[in-house]
């Protein structure tokens, strides 16, 4: 590590926040992130890193993508943030784009946060006011953000600490893929919203079962509830669909987009409404203000965003990509089939199962000496987090996969303490 | 009301925005080509055919469209061209393995076939549709993938025969996005796929400009330059025959071929029986006043006018105000001189032939050449003779590589009724400014890797004989988990996997500590 990247660690914990930075450095992760293009990371002191983290999909396009940092410049000789007090040129167009590319026809409206947790806490405050209840039911594990409402949806590990749990019983938690306790949950009738990620990112992408969602929009269906679907991850093109809940065939009451959305260039988060559920848009259309929520630079890039993902050559290249990583990813399965053992899939969403608990982790840390960035699932440390770009190139996945083999051969080597049997002839 | 896509800060004229969609269209293509080269000879085979066949049969629709949108050529010779670049020419070809490798025993070499990967092919508005099967052809027979790049005069036409292309090559088991189609093609975009350095070779008919913006786009290009052919009747000529040879091939199409005669050279002796000919072939041979006429008409101070391009003899001499008989096929204009004061002896794609009287041979071979000169340096030329020392001496003198023989030069030329290679891309070699001599065909958009063992007789080769490439065809489907019908995801069974264990008693700061610990050792090392 250079003195220089030393020092900067020293400020960082000194002046933002010493405790993740000290993290990182216990987990061996000592990446300072410089400049950045494509789907590459540069460390301050020189290491490139091909990122398959991406922010959770807020890299999609790859980073700084030519053509979003083109319209954001292009939009700051017309636009700034806006007045949202006002109605709005480029939140109305963003709204029609969005609209028009719904995955129901109900979904008309959209209402805008400055960021993913925000417009989750929009959407629960839309389903309350439009079914008059208060309860909210999500999924054990499941992650939403880290605001008011949205942090008590999730694992309690970020809740607690703040004194921020739910205390009244408000917010109910469910396992994912069981139908009979969401039944349970819900049969009271006194429940919202069930918001639901379509593939619970944080942990660790487990898939859902067949049938199980549409089976629990059935189920709000029966009791009254609204759908919410969290496509902050898994949208945008992300499953060879533009929005994951389609491949699932669900409609959502609300559904809520972020990260991606504006290709990691401007903050923007969206929440998409139906018409049965926009009430208070009618009855007080102040009732939630954001100064930065639907920034209009925001709105310009993220028209940009969702005109790029839907390109017919996107989608092929998607399906590309999805098939030979997948095929590759075989491959090194079969060959370290004691140690990795799984692949969770939807498209471009994948989660790499390993045979130890915390096998990710150093899954994860041999990645990173070999110049790939995976996370590992915050919420189940046995899976890594693997999700190659939307536009990557041939040889870009070739070069990842060269290296991702590397890397899994060694974390299986110092978990499993045996050598590659390769080597032993 | 309905939701509008609307635009607001549009970027579209941007370098951003024209290399991003130039890019995502190759790099699909690119993609595209890595799976074709997977494919084995009789899984490619599949594919050719079935385009080919789909090209066959709307051959003729196809001729009518685009001549009702280009308003020129003729229905039922672009339909021949339109079938001559279909099945006939996947049977020309059918027997030349370009897919399997090949083992050279005597040489102790084996050659892989390394297909170019992604060709970007300019396709021009005289034959749009003959020159798209084709090239389309050519890339799925060597398993690359191509994006066309229809000249916007023939845009619509070439779109939707591309379309229907496209859909007969994925049906039959080609990858996504092996043919693709630029549906908006404009200068600054067409810079942009060829200076990409996504595209491995552009095949480029067409204009000048076009062809020498290809060469200059730092990618390896294939471009051909115009033609201007010379047709040379020497004394020893079967007149009737060859007089008939060049009416037919003159008009064919309206003369948009690139391999179309253009200047007409004979002798003295032959000038009167020649014009006589002609004329019972329903060629019209203009007067003095009638030539300045037609010059003027075709040669604006910039350039042929386009106006006249694949317009037929009796359309073309209505414009310059000459009567003629109904019947005409082709405008024969005498001309005194073959060099830069006669724009008449350049090249001129439509049915209108000059004809030039030469005193003695020597001079015919000599105005021959300065055809050439004056353009279609490189192209093709024609000879109407008996006499081989004559035929021999001609074509080694003339500056093209491809010399017809008492037949039609229009088709001859391109492969049509010779048996030189079926092309619609005819290589004008050095002396015309390209990288290509012959008729383009499916061997120039392959490179081989050769396996080269030691030449020392005492140095065995390898068995290769019985061996084939591992072509393993398309990828499988990845799973998309918890879509009905989706392939499963594998999963190795843990239940017989001694090293996984539980840690399911530890609490949060003990595994922290677990793993911090886990971790520093792992760094030690």
């Amino acid at each position: 590590m250079s003195q220089e990247k030393i020092d900067f660690l020293e400020r960082s914990k000194t002046f933002w926040n010493p405790g993740k930075t000290q993290d990182w450095q216990d987990m061996g992760i000592d990446l300072v992130i410089d400049h950045r293009e494509k789907y590459y990371l540069h460390d301050m002191d020189g290491r490139r890193l091909i990122d398959v983290h991406l922010n959770g999909g807020t890299y999609n396009l790859g980073h700084r993508h030519p053509e979003l940092v083109e319209v954001l410049k292009a939009g700051t000789s017309r636009f700034d943030m806006g007045n949202h007090h006002f109605p709005a040129l480029a939140r109305t167009a963003l709204a029609e784009a969005l609209a028009e590319s719904a995955p129901g026809p109900e979904l008309r409206y959209t209402a805008y946060g400055s960021g993913g947790g925000e417009a989750v806490d929009i959407a629960l405050k839309t389903a309350r006011h439009a079914t008059q209840r208060r309860k909210i039911v999500s999924i054990i594990k499941a992650y939403h953000g880290h605001t008011g409402l949205a942090v008590k949806t999730g694992d309690d590990r970020f809740s607690k600490l703040f004194l921020s749990e739910d205390t009244v019983g408000e917010f109910v938690q469910v396992p994912f893929n069981d139908l009979n306790t969401m039944e349970d949950a819900l049969k009271r009738r006194d429940v919202a919203a069930v918001i639901m990620e379509t593939i619970p990112a944080t942990y660790g992408f487990p898939m859902p079962e067949e049938g199980y969602l549409p089976s629990v929009k059935q189920l709000c269906e029966r009791y009254d509830t609204l759908y919410i679907a969290d496509e902050v991850q898994t949208g945008l093109m992300r499953t060879g669909e533009l929005w994951g809940c389609t491949k699932y065939k669900v409609q959502p009451d609300i559904m809520v987009t972020g990260k991606g959305i504006s290709g990691g260039m401007y903050p923007i988060a969206c929440v998409l409404i139906s018409e049965k559920c926009s009430g208070w848009l009618k009855e007080d259309g102040f009732g939630h203000m954001s100064t930065m929520g639907g920034a209009e630079l925001g709105c310009v890039v993220a028209m940009k965003t969702l005109e790029i993902v839907q390109r017919p050559e996107v989608r092929s290249v998607v399906h590309f990509i999805s098939d030979y990583i997948r095929s590759g990813l075989d491959e090194i399965m079969e060959e370290y089939s004691d140690f990795f053992i799984g692949i969770r899939q939807h498209g471009l969403i994948m989660g790499l199962e390993f045979s130890h608990e915390q096998g990710a982790k150093p899954v994860m840390k041999y990645l990173y000496e070999n110049g790939v960035w995976a996370i590992f699932s915050a919420l189940d440390p046995s899976v890594l987090q693997f999700k190659p770009g939307l536009l990557m190139t041939q040889s870009e996945c070739e070069e990842l996969l060269g290296r991702v083999q590397i890397g899994i051969e060694q974390a299986r080597e110092e978990v499993l303490g045996v050598r590659n049997r390769r080597s032993i002839h | 009301m309905e939701p509008q896509i609307r635009t607001l800060v549009d970027i579209s004229e941007s370098q951003a925005s024209l290399s991003g969609r130039a890019d995502i269209v190759l790099e699909r293509a690119r993609w595209a080509s890595y799976i074709f080269q997977r494919f084995d000879k009789k899984r490619t085979m599949k594919i050719v055919d079935a385009v080919a066949n789909v090209a066959h049969s709307h051959a003729g629709e196809w001729a009518e469209q685009v001549v009702v949108e280009t308003g020129f050529g003729v229905v039922s010779h672009k339909k021949l061209k339109n079938e001559f670049t279909a099945k006939p020419l996947v049977d020309y070809y059918r027997e030349q393995d370009l897919v399997s490798m090949r083992v050279k025993e005597e040489k102790k070499i084996v050659e892989i076939p390394r297909p170019a990967g992604v060709i970007f092919a300019l396709i021009p508005s005289t034959n749009p549709i003959s020159t798209l099967n084709f090239k389309i052809i050519l890339a799925l027979i060597t398993r690359n993938s191509i994006v066309i790049s229809p000249h916007p005069a023939a845009k619509k036409s070439c779109i939707d025969a591309v379309r229907i292309l496209t859909e007969a090559a994925i049906s039959s088991g080609a990858p996504e996005g092996a043919i693709q189609v630029l549906e908006t093609p404009s200068i600054p975009l067409i810079e942009e796929f060829m200076s990409s350095p996504k595209t491995n070779v552009i095949l480029a008919t067409g204009g000048t400009a076009m062809v020498r913006a290809a060469y200059s786009s730092s990618n390896p290009a294939i471009g051909v330059g115009p033609g201007n052919a010379p047709v040379f009747v020497d004394s020893s000529a079967d007149i009737a025959l060859a007089a008939n040879q060049i009416v037919t091939s003159k008009s064919f199409d309206n003369s948009v071929l690139c391999t179309s005669e253009s200047n007409l050279i004979t002798l003295t002796d032959v000038d009167k029986p020649l014009r006589k000919s002609l004329k019972n072939e329903g060629a019209y041979i203009c007067n003095n006043n009638e030539v300045v006429q037609i010059r003027n008409y075709l040669f604006h101070p910039n350039g042929f006018n386009v106006e006249a391009l694949g317009r037929d003899a009796v359309w073309i001499a209505r414009e310059c105000g000459i009567r003629v008989p109904k019947k005409t096929l082709i405008l024969v204009t005498p001309i005194n001189s073959i060099g830069i004061e006669e724009p008449l002896a350049r090249e001129k794609l439509c049915p209108v032939l000059s004809f030039y009287v030469a005193n003695s041979p020597k001079q015919a071979i000599a105005q021959s050449r300065a055809t050439l000169r004056a353009t279609g340096a490189g192209h093709s030329a024609v000879i109407h003779s008996q006499n081989e020392r004559m035929i021999l001496d001609f074509a080694s003198r003339v500056e093209c590589y491809r010399v017809v023989v008492n037949a039609s030069c229009s088709l001859g030329a391109s492969g049509f009724n010779t048996n030189l290679a079926p092309s619609f891309t005819i290589g004008t070699g050095f002396y015309g400014r390209s990288s290509l001599g012959e008729n383009l065909g499916p061997q120039h958009l392959i490179h081989w890797t050769q396996i080269a063992y030691n030449s020392d007789p005492s140095v065995a080769f390898g068995k290769f004989n019985e061996l084939s490439l591992s072509l393993d065809g398309p990828l499988p489907r990845s799973p998309s988990d918890g879509v009905p019908g989706s392939p499963k995801s594998r999963r190795v069974d843990t239940t017989s996997t001694s090293t996984s264990f539980s840690i399911d008693n530890v609490n949060r700061e003990e595994l922290r500590k677990l793993i911090a610990e886990e971790l520093k050792n792992v760094l030690k090392k």
